[in-house]
């Protein structure tokens, strides 16, 4: 722990680096090839900087880390206040890990107009690490919307055929949903006379405000998430970015709805928590068994796996709200764990898409003959998105179940029919893309991974295997944080019960 | 108090411009048009000097000619970004008036006579001052409305502006001598102790006040187009010479909200509760109406006629609040609508083929190719208009959302919002135009040095606004307290 401000370096390097690609000059040919280089130093400086923080950071304390603030207004208590906790640390590597894949991934894919998509993905991986890093609403709120002016134009300028009708659904869905949280900061400021998180979530909101707060809260986190019924703009999302788009779509942006239900409406608003702990389930339920079903039938990859996030992020939000240690635990890992295997899933589809320039089922068959090493990864990351034991799904799902069955029997057994489904999609795309035999005369020519592909993929790989097998170091981290959490949350309970019996004695 | 020196000093600004124009006037008329340049510049010039005359009159309250005429902190505040707005609008206005043929010197001394009004406004303690003020800017708007006398369009829209702006100014007046009649006052002052008076007058005013502060309200909504009274400006928008309309989008809407604010908060301040309903009701009336109108329209023009409705509505938040904050949270709005505004009006100055410009919005397809650069600012300035942060525009809106709820008009804070949604969805529509089309024809380069100067200062204050947010927060803040404690 050192008073170098490490966090607020690794909010703002990729800002720097912006500022170096902007003073690119030259031919296209030159500029493009620039660009790609400036972003791809820059991102891994900022990923190792980023490294640094978890070398650092201690565990065994649920107190905030790595601390910066320096007042911005004063009038209402807001400040640029920023800091990690064992929450929050893990999504800040997240964001800083999977940015230099995508610039990699976009290798050769994005030919034109390079410097501004490189531009997009700095831009883009300063807002994520900001809003994970936010400790005061107003600054996680600037960041968090404002992720949406690089995404619209990742989707809008280099997606697919119905990229603008995508760019603007998941631009007007988000911010829908972030304008409610709005009105909701701008009450909770009220109430507390700060914007400073430390202190809301030590401020005990009156019952009554809290419902309405916590419904503001949930309409963006939700949609973010996405839950089932607002989750429509995900898969036209996924299917319009292009792959490097889809890979931060999943990977980091998906995960700031769960993260503001663990940062946010839990701590801050635990007594509408609880009350609204039904509505969740049952909407985490319908999406892990609807969208599982969904994803059996589709025809495009990248929609079945956009589905297949819909399906997990059920899980996440009823581990998160089994309100358990496991079910804590199992939220986030899952978070983390669908970060790095749908991450890493896209990338899978991007692999063929470039290739063939389809991303239709029916397109493929029997690439394990042309391409081994690509069927062995796509085999790992499906597992890991099937819950193999040995993989970082495994874990999540496992953690998941034993909190749900805690809290509710009836939401685990139909969960765990998710699960069973969501093996089913998996193998079914796996088998249609994969096996069989190589009949289809335009593949007969399509090459196995080359260098460059391995080398995004074997991070990955690495970093399944290694949350699956051995999740201790990771748990250990965030373990303060949520039990810390956890305790919060119950003794707010239990104080609001003592006041509700007091109410009722007294009104006898 | 009364002493002719206090009176001079109070008003030098307003004194400065004032003969300026005159000698501005006189200069062109000897000179001819050939001068317009200098004569431009030295207008220029003029506003900077008043500004910078106007600057150390902050915090400080001084009434002067028999308390017609007030500087205090607001005062102030409200002329620097009428000076600026003006300042900037004369700058953009060279490049194309040359080339339109209207470079002519009665233009820039218009201005600093309509600016001239606007400052009286903004200072005007006294119904009558005001109305005077109002006036003055008016006619001089009229003028520079129709400065294109061979347009029709611009003919069209200075008669247009004149007929219904004598409309309103009609309304207004008829307001005023109903208070008047019922009061027996026209000073602000002397209204704030008739409405307060310990005779339970603040409590049940007779429904004469109400009528005349309605008819007033109206009146002053005419000015600042707000819904239902903004009929007149998607046509004088679009039929003005551009220039004009950047002008018209800035210095007198920030005027008539500031004069908004000080007569509804200052003499009918007591009688908060009879006239929220009625700002709260055009306040989401404009808001709706802005986002609602402005999604059909191809001209680019008449869709910043209707986001400025939106903008003024946004800003009415902040007035139907009723509280210090909600000052504020105007005067923060107010002047990051002022660069948002006129930067984009910079760029569609810039949208010119072959010399002649061009106004469709669909003309600027694709321009993320053939300009770069604009297309960056124009970006900017379309996703701050729409309220994302970490532009400026959303810090506005912040704030008068934050005085809505602190005054717990949630309802009015919720609806808000949400139109904000709904334009969003046009300014992204220019976004898309821009980075998704393909090209189009490629629009005249260069553009002028003013004009790329101005878009370039306006774009970078809009993206780094947020680290100046405090100072401008506190000034706007002194201001609004200003207004209160008189």
């Amino acid at each position: 722990m050192s008073s170098f401000p490490f966090l607020s370096l690794t909010i703002f390097l990729p800002l720097v680096g912006v500022a170096f690609l902007l003073t690119i000059r030259g031919t296209d040919e030159i500029v493009a090839r620039n660009s790609r280089w400036v972003a791809l130093w820059t991102s891994l400086a900022t990923f190792l900087i980023s490294l640094l923080l978890w070398l650092n950071f201690e565990a065994g304390t649920a107190d905030f880390q790595f601390v910066d603030r320096v007042e911005w207004l004063p009038a209402f208590n807001i400040a640029y206040h920023v800091g990690l906790d064992g929450i929050s640390l893990f999504f800040v590597l997240l964001s800083t890990f999977l940015t230099p894949i995508c610039v990699l991934a976009s290798w050769t894919a994005i030919s034109s107009r390079v410097r501004e998509y490189m531009i997009a993905f700095l831009v883009l991986e300063t807002m994520m690490v900001g809003t994970f890093a936010a400790l005061d609403f107003v600054l996680f709120y600037v960041f968090f919307e404002g992720v949406l002016i690089p995404m619209f134009i990742i989707i809008g300028v280099w997606g697919g055929p119905r990229r603008v009708y995508s760019a603007f659904k998941f631009f007007l869905f988000t911010l829908t949903g972030s304008v409610l949280l709005l009105a909701a900061l701008l009450a909770m400021i009220f109430e507390a006379g700060t914007s400073d998180v430390p202190t809301l979530i030590a401020t005990s909101f009156p019952a009554q405000m809290q419902t309405w707060l916590w419904l503001a809260l949930f309409a963006s986190f939700a949609v973010k998430m996405p839950m089932w019924p607002v989750h429509t703009w995900l898969p036209d999302a996924h299917v319009e970015a292009p792959t490097a788009g889809s890979v931060i779509l999943a990977g980091v942006l998906l995960k700031m709805g769960g993260y503001g239900f663990l940062r946010f409406s839990i701590p801050m608003l635990p007594i509408a928590s609880e009350q609204f702990t039904p509505l969740i389930f049952a909407l985490s339920v319908i999406a892990v068994i609807y969208t599982s079903l969904v994803a059996l039938a589709q025809e495009d990859m990248k929609k079945l796996i956009a589905y297949s996030s819909v399906a997990h992020m059920g899980f996440v939000t009823i581990g998160i709200f089994t309100a358990t240690m496991q079910g804590l635990q199992g939220g986030v890992f899952q978070m983390l764990s669908h970060g790095v295997v749908s991450a890493a899933l896209f990338l899978c589809v991007g692999v063929v898409y470039d290739r063939m320039h389809s991303r239709e089922i029916a397109h493929y068959g029997g690439l394990v003959e042309r391409m081994p090493k690509y069927a062995f990864v796509f085999m790992v990351f499906m597992l890991a998105s099937v819950g193999l034991p040995g993989t970082s799904g495994f874990v999540g799902e496992a953690l998941v179940m034993f909190g749900a069955f805690q809290a509710n029997t009836w939401v685990a057994l139909l969960a765990a029919t998710g699960i069973v489904l969501g093996a089913a999609y998996m193998l079914y795309l796996y088998r249609r893309v994969i096996f069989g035999k190589l009949e289809k005369d335009h593949l007969k020519g399509i090459l196995d991974l080359d260098p460059r592909e391995v080398a995004i993929f074997a991070p990955l790989v690495i970093l399944v295997f290694w949350m699956g097998i051995w999740p201790q170091p990771f748990l250990d981290l965030m373990d303060a944080s949520l039990a810390n959490l956890l305790q919060n949350y119950q003794e707010a309970l239990a104080a609001a019960d003592v006041t509700k019996v007091a109410g009722a004695v007294a009104g006898k | 108090m009364t002493n002719a020196m206090t009176n001079f000093e109070a008003a030098a600004p307003e004194l400065l411009i004032a003969i300026f124009a005159m000698l501005l006037l006189l200069l062109g008329v000897f000179r001819g048009n050939s001068a317009t340049r200098f004569v431009t510049w030295l207008a220029v010039g003029t506003l900077i000097v008043a500004g910078i005359i106007a600057i150390p009159m902050s915090g400080g309250y001084v009434l002067a000619f028999n308390n017609l005429f007030v500087v205090d902190t607001f005062a102030v505040f409200a002329k620097l970004l009428i000076v600026i707005a003006a300042a900037l609008a004369l700058i953009l206005s060279m490049p194309f008036n040359a080339r339109a043929g209207i470079d002519q010197f009665e233009f820039p001394v218009l201005i600093l006579l309509s600016v001239l009004g606007m400052m009286m406004m903004v200072s005007a303690n006294d119904l009558i001052s005001l109305y005077i003020g109002l006036e003055l800017q008016s006619l001089a708007l009229y003028i520079i409305a129709a400065i294109r006398r061979d347009s029709l369009r611009s003919s069209e829209a200075g008669l247009k502006y004149f007929v219904l702006g004598a409309l309103s100014s009609g309304i207004l007046l008829y307001g005023m001598s109903m208070i008047y009649g019922f009061a027996g006052t026209t000073s602000f002052i002397g209204l704030a102790e008739v409405f307060s008076g310990s005779d339970g007058a603040a409590a049940t005013p007779s429904i004469g006040v109400i009528l005349g502060i309605v008819f007033v309200a109206a009146g002053l909504a005419f000015k600042v187009s707000a819904v239902p009274f903004h009929m007149w400006t998607p046509d004088v928008y679009e039929g003005a010479p551009t220039p004009v309309t950047a002008f018209f989008a800035s210095a007198p809407k920030i005027a008539a909200m500031a004069l908004f604010v000080r007569v509804m908060l200052e003499p009918f301040g007591e009688l908060f509760v009879q006239w929220q309903q009625v700002i709260w009701a055009i306040s989401v009336a404009s808001m709706i109406l802005g986002a609602l109108a402005a999604i059909s329209q191809t001209n680019i023009k008449r869709l910043m006629a209707y986001s400025s409705i939106g903008h003024m509505g946004y800003a009415l938040v902040g007035l139907a609040a009723g509280s210090e904050a909600g000052a504020q949270g105007i005067l923060l709005y107010l002047t990051i609508y002022l660069f948002m505004n006129l930067g984009t009006f910079g760029i569609i100055l810039s949208m010119c083929r072959q010399g002649r410009m061009v106004e469709n919005i669909g003309d600027l397809a694709g321009l993320s190719r053939t300009n770069p650069k604009m297309a960056l600012a124009m970006g900017v300035m379309m996703f701050s208009m729409a309220g994302i942060p970490p532009l400026a525009g959303f810090f506005g809106k912040l704030y008068v959302f934050l005085a809505a709820i602190q005054s717990e008009l949630y309802v009015l804070a919720v609806i808000g919002l949400l139109t904000s949604v709904v334009s969003a969805f046009y300014y992204l529509r220019i976004v898309k135009l821009m980075y998704f089309d393909e090209p189009a024809e490629a629009f005249d380069q260069p553009v002028g040095r003013e004009i790329s100067g101005i878009v370039t200062v306006t774009t970078v204050i809009t993206v780094v606004f947020l680290i100046f947010l405090q100072p401008v927060l506190n000034f706007a803040g002194q201001a609004a307290a200003s207004l209160f404690a008189a």
